[in-house]
Order: C-alpha cells, then sequence, then structure tokens
C-alpha cells in the first residue's frame, strides 16, 4: 500500500533520538520539514524547545548541519548561513530555520522583517504552540485569547489572556514575500507539500505551522495530532497560501467543528466562561468573513 | 540512515572539541526509558499505509517488507501511532519492568 507522501519524502532521519516530550507537535514539524529539505539542508534554532531538546552535547539529533543562533537571530543567521556558502561556491544547499512562535512573533520579528527586506533565499518556519514552552509557558504574541500560562494565570476577574493572538502570516505576507503559508501538523501531507513547494522559490519563505505542545497546551501526549486537526476543523486555524500578491485558503471546512469541544478538551482552556467562548466565537467569524472575502478558494 | 548511537568511550581530554562544533547525528543516549507504554504491532493486521511513520514525532517507526517496525531504543510512548491507526493495527501496552 502505497503513501504518496511518504514517498515524496526522504526515508531518511535527520531529527532523530532528540529529548522533545512525548507527542511533541514542534518536532514533528522539525522533522518532517528535514525529511523535504534532506541532507543538504543547513538549520538555524534560536534559543527555544528545538535547540534545547537537538543539542545535549554530546547527544546531537540533527545529522544534517546544523547551528544554534541568538534568540533574536535566527533569520540574520540564516541570510548569513545563505551568503557564506554561497560565496564559498557550494549551490545545492537550503537554508532553513526553525523557530518558536516567541522567537518568531516577539524576539525575533525584526531580523525576519529585515531577511524579507532583503529578500534572502532562506526558508523561515516557524513552529507555533502558542506560548514561550522551552521556559515554562509563559504568555508570547501568539498565545490566544483567554489561554492560561504562567504570565496570563486565570483568575476571577482576569480569564487568561486578554489579547488575541497576532497575525503573523498576514504580517509576513504585507511584505510582499515571494512566498507564505500557513499549516498545522494535523494535516502534514498539506505541511508537506508546503515545504516542497517552497524550496522550489527563489526569495524569502516564511511558513508558519501550528504544533500543539501537551504538555502547555494540557493535552494527553495521544492528543498532538488531533488537536492540530481540530484547531482546523474548528475554524480557529486556517490553512492558506500567499504568492504573488493573492491569499488562497487550501482547505474550508464544510461546517465548523464546535469551538467549545475543542476548547474543554485543553487544560489552558478549562476555567472560561460561557461569555469568553462566545467572544472567542464572534472573533472567529470576523476572522472568517475576512478570509471569505479576501481570500482566493 | 538514522543517527546512531555510538559505542560508550570514555572522552579524553585531547577528544573535546576545542571549539563549539562537533559531529552531527552523533547520539549517546537512549529515550526508552521515558516510557511507561509500549506500542505494539499487530503484524496480522498492518496493512503498511505508514500514517505511524508520517505522523511518528520521533521518528522511530519505519516500513520493513510493508509492516511498520518500531525502534524501541527511541520510543517515547506517546501514543499518537496508536491513534492515527485507522485500522487498529497498533496497540499500546504497559510497559514490564
Amino acid at each position: 500500500m502505497a503513501n504518496k507522501t511518504a514517498e515524496s519524502i526522504s526515508r531518511d532521519e535527520f531529527f532523530y533520538g532528540h529529548k522533545a516530550c512525548a507527542g511533541c507537535g514542534g518536532s514533528l514539524a522539525v522533522r518532517a520539514a528535514l525529511k523535504v529539505l534532506g541532507p543538504n539542508a543547513v538549520s538555524v534554532l534560536p534559543a527555544g524547545c528545538m535547540s534545547a531538546v537537538g543539542f545535549n552535547f554530546p547527544q546531537l539529533c540533527f545529522s544534517n548541519n546544523s547551528i544554534i543562533s541568538t534568540f533574536a537571530g535566527t533569520a540574520s543567521m540564516l541570510t548569513g548561513v545563505e551568503a557564506g556558502l554561497r560565496a564559498r561556491g557550494y549551490k545545492d544547499f537550503t537554508a532553513v530555520g526553525f523557530a518558536g512562535d516567541g522567537g518568531t512573533a516577539d524576539i525575533g520579528i525584526q531580523a525576519l522583517s529585515g531577511a524579507i527586506d532583503r529578500n534572502d533565499n532562506i526558508i523561515y518556519i516557524c513552529y507555533d504552540n502558542e506560548a514561550y514552552m522551552n521556559t515554562g509557558i509563559q504568555k508570547s504574541g501568539l498565545t490566544p485569547f483567554g489561554a492560561k500560562t504562567t504570565t496570563t494565570p486565570a483568575g476571577k476577574n482576569i480569564h487568561g489572556n486578554i489579547r488575541p493572538k497576532k497575525n503573523m502570516f498576514e504580517i509576513a505576507a504585507a511584505h510582499d514575500i515571494p512566498y507564505a503559508a500557513t499549516a498545522s501538523i494535523g494535516n502534514l501531507p498539506d505541511f508537506i507539500k508546503k515545504v516542497q513547494k517552497a524550496s522550489q522559490i527563489q526569495g524569502t519563505k516564511y511558513i508558519h505551522v501550528i504544533a500543539p505542545c501537551p504538555t502547555g497546551w494540557g493535552v494527553a501526549p495521544d492528543e498532538t495530532v488531533a488537536i492540530a486537526k481540530e484547531v482546523v476543523e474548528s475554524g480557529l486555524w486556517y490553512l492558506a497560501e500567499y504568492e504573488n500578491g493573492t491569499f488562497r485558503l487550501n482547505y474550508k471546512p464544510k461546517e465548523f467543528s464546535s469551538v467549545e469541544a475543542y476548547l474543554r478538551k485543553q487544560g489552558r482552556f478549562k476555567h472560561l466562561t460561557d461569555e469568553d467562548i462566545k467572544i472567542i466565537e464572534a472573533s472567529r467569524d470576523k476572522k472568517w468573513e475576512y478570509i471569505n472575502k479576501n481570500f482566493e478558494l | 540512515m538514522r543517527p546512531y548511537i555510538r559505542e560508550k568511550k570514555n572522552f579524553t581530554f585531547d577528544d573535546v572539541p576545542e571549539n563549539t562544533s562537533f559531529e552531527a547525528g552523533y547520539l549517546t543516549t537512549v529515550n526508552s526509558g521515558w516510557r511507561s507504554i509500549r506500542p505494539v504491532i499487530n503484524g496480522d493486521r498492518c496493512v503498511g499505509c505508514e500514517q505511524c511513520y508520517l505522523y511518528c514525532p520521533d521518528g522511530v517507526i519505519s516500513i520493513n517488507n510493508g509492516k511498520a517496525v518500531i525502534d524501541y531504543d527511541f520510543c517515547k510512548g506517546c501514543g499518537i501511532c496508536a491513534k492515527i491507526c485507522k485500522i487498529g493495527a497498533i496497540e499500546m501496552e504497559a510497559e514490564r519492568k
């Protein structure tokens, strides 16, 4: 029984024996992307889970060339790696960065913006687990409304995070980037296709992949992939691409699954009241109104 | 090809790298001690659809002769494979001591 997606990527493992928590969504995103890009990928990882679990000297879990960058400098180091290898005459390589949501939307946004502005030939993958998970679940710019983190605790008056999630995909697209996409580890064939597409395009590529964190989200380790599917089905995340100045929606759920069911499964949303859930549903409907108006199907 | 576990050896002073780089894919410890449950593949049911291979965060599943095989040295027992398997060929069993 042939699996088309499995046939289209390398059989080798490039991220193996790492010390990520059982059921880690971020490590699945890194593993899948490296299997697309192959042994000539040079990966850059800032401070964050994937560098913490991948480089425990002498246990080095990447079998391609990899380097840890400063927290803020993922994209600038990618620029340097790409320019350096090109100057030394290498042709067949891909400079790819894997930064978390904090390393992308908060701390690394300036370096990313600069790299897109210079249109350096790099792939930047943001694995979004919706908080600073490596340091113990602090709120980031990509933490959604209502989520409980250690810096946005759920109390009697304030129910977790009071701010919505930053729209990083459209911020990247607003630079008029050659290629930007959103993905989910719950739909690996779609994510793998987008990484394959990005590797064929000249210029800066940005892929934003939602990667649930069982530890921080308060779900069982075996739920990671299911919850990454459900976030797309409930309409709280969407699969889209930006190319040549137009947004394209890749998948439209026929009918949204219950937002409440999605939220109630997770420990970080346990405290939400019915009104909070109504606010989240209303913001989802508003977002989809915008998507239906401005995105091609 | 995967990064593989190296023979245990004691580092001498000269082996320790002076700069900050080291060989890629150099594994010294296993992750099997993290597990409380382990996935077991039912070879009669497995049709080799490779869904478990694709979705394993640790990449420990490979396909050999059309059947899934698990590398128990690095499996953490998260159970994603058992959940993704539509035909129920993977079951989670308690880890025996």
